[in-house]
């Protein structure tokens, strides 16, 4: 009897000590930062906005790069600064992944990966052959860094991060000095990581499509300050989100691959609602997808549709109605069954439709990405 | 060919160079390091002290020299109560004004090259579990190769070649002060023009081999990405 609430209490303390809080607060004469934050300790969160909204300094500061003249930051119970301590960046058992791979360009590819590795005494925590193994560089460790191309460079640097046996990974935009095949060649590694690691990810980016593709949860930051935060799929889906998104406006849904239809090479992924066609991309079934559908593509209905190209037709309710960027335009949010997509459409056919909170509709679905 | 004596300065030369440019390697650095670092207020008059030898009358900065190393200076007063005697008219007399003298030809190539080498190296080396002194030997000595190369050469040339400061605190006393570009002054003092010519023609090889080497290998600075 007596073991329960003890538990329990140890359950409230290990929540409290699996979390990440920064506080810190930094003013330069251009800028100011502002925030205060608890941070998941698993998963990939995504520190995400415009540039200039904050979010590298935010993680630099959280690295130990950058010291808040005000700050608090505990990583696991563990603090890293607050008014009295101060652990410098090289105590701190971060991996950092910078924009550009920055290598030292006096050590080979394993040289670099060793760097870290000598000098940490977490280091198997992740072996050097596991990062090796997951970045996919096995055949690099001899070149020197001016001879490989951004692609390759960024993914050793990533290698290099991770072989000191970080407990977490700071990564800073690690896509955006790369063109887009670039990007596209990094991707998979990336999902590989949030899928493979155990340990917490902090992603910084600027990309809603990087964000939509690795976040489990999103901090949107603007102006120096934290404007919204919490799981991608709720955060998304808010219409006040207040970050201009544009063409990006759209929600993430988590689901799973229910059926292949060979002959016309679709697949059909399953949601907490509904089920959407989509090209098939060569996933068994049973594989767990996530799927982003943008609020452009998404039309409503308040008849049944007649013959369209259109093959997603979902039945949903009118959840609530947003301004968008745009007056002529606005956000709807639909409820279909436990999910929700985001609609965008102009106002006069919004007051054409008649569309109000609570009115069914038929939804159509004009593209939707699936993501692994 | 080149007589005795003229053997002996130039070995007495050599050494001054070699020791003067060890001595401003261990000083050097730590200074070259603060001024390319430093985003204080004192890193501007610092600088400007570093370059002072650079445009100061050599006489003057030998003027002063003599006065502090002399034995009613305060440096004179330290040595001989440290049992050293007094500094002027010895070697250690002339290390001592020599890595005055060429103190900015070792600290300038330096904070070149440690402020081109820019934070992100600095910075990763911290987040690779590297401590700051680490990361000096391990990233920072390596980059800025090429800036200790030119630093040392300079340093050494540049000690070769002073005249003026040697004439104020050294003299001119064999085997002990008298370096190269005295000996040549004491040869043209004396007409011995022939002497003179040969030594002479000697720093201008050994000058113009030394810039030579290090405008042809001067290698292309290091490349990050």
């Amino acid at each position: 009897m007596s073991a329960a609430p003890s538990r329990r209490r140890e359950t409230e303390i290990d929540s409290i000590n699996a979390r990440i809080e920064a506080k810190f607060r930094l003013d330069w004469p251009s800028f100011t930062l502002g925030v205060d934050l608890n941070l998941p300790s698993r998963g990939v969160t995504a520190l995400f906005g415009h540039s200039g909204s904050g979010k590298t300094s935010l993680l630099r500061c959280i690295a130990g790069l950058e010291r808040a003249a005000h700050g608090r930051l505990s990583f696991k119970g563990n603090i890293w600064q607050d008014d009295k301590i101060w652990v410098p960046a090289y105590q701190r058992p971060i991996g950092y992944v910078f924009q550009e791979a920055s290598l030292f360009p006096h050590l080979s590819i394993l040289g670099n990966l060793q760097f870290g590795l000598k000098r940490s005494a977490t280091a198997e925590r992740l072996g050097l052959d596991q990062a090796i193994e997951l970045l996919g560089i096995g055949h690099l460790l001899d070149r020197k860094p001016d001879t490989l191309s951004g692609g390759e460079r960024q993914r050793v640097g990533i290698a290099r991060a991770l072989a000191v046996g970080p407990e977490i990974l700071l990564m800073d935009e690690p896509l955006a000095a790369l063109d887009l095949k670039r990007k596209q060649e990094i991707l998979p590694y990336l999902e590989r990581l949030r899928d493979e690691l155990a340990i917490p990810i902090i992603y910084v980016s600027h990309s809603p499509d990087e964000v939509a593709r690795l976040a489990d949860h999103i901090v949107a930051m603007d102006g120096g300050r934290v404007v919204a935060h919490g799981p991608i799929g709720e955060t998304l889906a808010r219409l006040d989100l207040p970050i201009r998104l544009g063409e990006d406006v759209g929600v993430v849904l988590d689901a799973t691959v229910g059926a292949v239809d060979a002959e016309w090479h679709l697949a059909r992924v399953d949601f907490a609602g509904g089920s959407l066609w989509t090209r098939d991309r060569g996933l068994p079934t049973g594989k767990r997808v996530r799927v982003r559908v943008l609020a452009r593509d998404v039309s409503l209905a308040v008849e049944e549709p007649g013959t369209s190209s259109i093959q997603n037709v979902l039945d949903g309710v009118i959840e609530s109605i947003g301004d968008d960027e745009h007056p002529g335009l606005l956000l709807v949010r639909v409820q279909i069954g436990a999910s929700l997509l985001v609609a965008r459409l102009t106002r006069r056919s919004a007051a054409q439709l008649g569309i109000v909170a609570g009115l069914p509709v038929r939804v159509q679905v004009k593209s939707v990405a699936l993501m692994e | 060919m080149l007589t005795d004596s003229d053997l002996q300065a130039i070995w007495l030369t050599t050494r001054l160079a070699a020791v003067t440019t060890l001595i401003l390697l261990l000083v050097g650095t730590p200074i070259a390091w603060r001024l390319a670092r430093s985003r204080s207020w004192w890193k501007g008059p610092l600088g400007a002290v570093v370059a002072l030898p650079l445009v100061l009358p050599p006489s003057v900065l030998g003027f002063y020299l003599l006065l502090a190393m002399g034995p009613r200076g305060p440096v004179g007063q330290l040595t001989a109560s440290l049992g050293l005697g007094t500094l002027p008219f010895t070697f250690w007399g002339l290390v001592v004004a020599s890595s005055f003298y060429s103190l900015p030809f070792m600290v300038q190539p330096l904070q070149n090259a440690f402020e081109s080498i820019g934070e992100r190296p600095l910075e990763v080396a911290a987040t690779l579990r590297a401590s700051p002194l680490d990361t000096f030997f391990s990233v920072v000595l390596p980059l800025a190769k090429p800036g200790f190369i030119t630093a040392g050469v300079l340093t050494f040339a540049h000690t070769v070649g002073e005249f003026g400061v040697v004439l104020m605190i050294g003299g001119n006393i064999p085997g002990v002060t008298r370096v190269a570009s005295v000996q040549i002054y004491d040869h043209v003092e004396a007409m011995e023009y022939a002497d003179a010519h040969r030594l002479a023609a000697v720093m201008l090889a050994f000058s113009f081999a030394v810039l030579l080497a290090m405008y042809v290998r001067r290698p292309k600075p290091a490349k990050g990405d």
